[in-house]
């Protein structure tokens, strides 16, 4: 994993377990302050938010001179979608992965969207964003034709 | 005209090769047939092109590249020989239409394929974690069965919880072997050719059979890779594992979507069969003709 990686994947992690009472999003600062054993910059760690905003991971709020920063979808989310992808469920129909084997039930896929289901209640049109954060709409619109 | 019969006998022993490449004994020589199923494809995606230029080349009497040559040459001149009219010209435009769909499907398909992989390879990074038991591999967190390879220049094979807690260290290292293979041949470039066309041709069956088809045998020869490193009970262990893996979530019925697969890949390992050599020389012979001709008319 590349240094830029992981720095990516802890901030993420700071996001993730930062406690339900301050959901509105965290600060710069407060991410690099839960980062301090690693000596961040704080401006590396603006720059790998901005990143992470970038790929649709995190979204952001400005509230006065500072952004408010929080996860776009849970980790479960993310490992719901891969699993829906390495299963060969997401709908996808360019192979982008080779799988050992594709057994897998209807109830499980059922289990599967159903996490990201939930997810999409609380935030509207989460899949999308985790399909493509850019062209969101336009794929999915572009998806429901070809199937 | 000779040569536009040239082209039609391609297109006729194409598809009848693909019937020969359809049998079972393909599965006693993956590697062989799946270089036989990419001539295959290579022939039948220049004779599509070749034929409606041939048609419309007929008054030139010359093999279709020169013919192009010297279509190209009448037509900077403004002078078009006689018995060429606007139904020839449109042949030609045909096949060069035909020639940029396939193209630009391919380049389509590559686009896609390349985005979903950095989506998912950034996903990856945020939420896999390493683990001990699986060296050089990722696990995800989750009670459901899946490993997999995402290719690319830096390949990952992942592996789910559920996979760890499936599988005995012996299965688990044949998957994982497994999945190296794809890796190391590059099988998603093998594949890339039949999701192209599938995706241009969706409307024909044949078409998505053939990738079916290609993607049951690169699964058989990462088996063979797999079974060369570990002989072959881990390997069908697995197997029938991720197969009966189904059955313990929902007793009654609602089949998984490779079962078929599963149970010929698993009786394959059973039977120790030789390679058929004869007929796999056969076939390569059948196959380097079948692309030889359309490629020996455009060029010459």
């Amino acid at each position: 994993m590349t240094r830029l990686g992981e720095l990516e994947r802890a901030v993420m992690d700071v996001l993730w377990d930062s406690v339900p009472g301050t959901s509105d999003g965290v600060t710069v600062r407060e991410v690099a302050d839960a980062l301090r054993g690693r000596e961040l910059a704080y401006t590396t760690v603006m720059t790998v938010l901005d990143r992470l905003a970038g790929k649709g991971m995190v979204q952001r709020e400005r509230e006065g001179r500072a952004w408010r920063y929080r996860a776009a979808a849970s980790r479960e989310a993310h490992i719901a979608q891969l699993m829906l992808d390495a299963l060969d469920l997401g709908g996808s129909r360019d192979a982008a992965l080779v799988r050992f084997a594709r057994s897998v039930t209807g109830t499980e896929a059922d289990v599967l969207r159903a996490a990201l289901g939930d997810e999409a209640d609380g935030a509207a049109g989460l899949t999308d964003r985790i399909e493509d954060p850019r062209a969101g709409r336009a794929r999915a619109a572009d998806e429901a034709t070809d199937r | 005209m000779a040569y536009a019969v040239h082209f039609a006998a391609t297109i006729l022993a194409c598809w009848l090769t693909a019937q020969f490449l359809s049998a079972t004994w393909t599965w006693r020589a993956p590697r062989v047939a799946i270089l036989c199923w990419q001539a295959v494809g290579l022939a039948l995606g220049l004779s599509a092109m070749g034929l409606p230029m041939a048609l419309g080349l007929a008054a030139y009497d010359r093999p279709t590249g020169s013919a192009l040559v010297a279509l190209a040459d009448d037509l900077a001149h403004g002078a078009l020989p006689p018995g060429l009219g606007v139904a020839h010209l449109v042949g030609v435009g045909v096949g060069f239409g035909i020639g940029a769909v396939l193209l630009t499907t391919t380049v389509r398909s590559v686009h896609g394929t390349v985005r979903a992989q950095r989506r998912h390879r950034d996903l990856l990074t945020l939420v896999a974690r390493q683990d001990p038991t699986v060296p050089g591999a990722l696990v995800l967190d989750h009670p459901s069965a899946a490993a997999y390879c995402l290719p690319g220049v830096r390949p990952r094979v992942v592996v789910s919880a559920g996979t760890l807690s499936l599988l005995d260290r012996a299965e688990l290292a044949a998957v994982l072997t497994h999945e190296r293979a794809h890796a190391q041949e590059r099988h998603d470039l093998v594949l890339l050719p039949f999701t192209a066309l599938r995706r241009a041709l969706p409307w024909f069956g044949w078409v998505a059979d053939a990738y079916e088809r290609v993607a049951l045998l690169v699964e058989m020869r990462a088996d063979d890779k797999a079974r060369e490193l570990h002989a072959e009970a881990p390997l069908a262990g697995a197997l029938r594992r991720f197969a009966a893996c189904d059955n313990r979530i929902t007793p009654h019925g609602a089949l998984g979507v490779g079962d078929r697969d599963l149970d010929v890949r698993v009786q394959r390992l059973l039977v120790a069969d030789r390679p058929p050599r004869l007929i796999g020389a056969t076939a390569l012979a059948v196959a380097s003709t079948l692309v030889a001709l359309p490629i020996s008319l455009f060029l010459s």
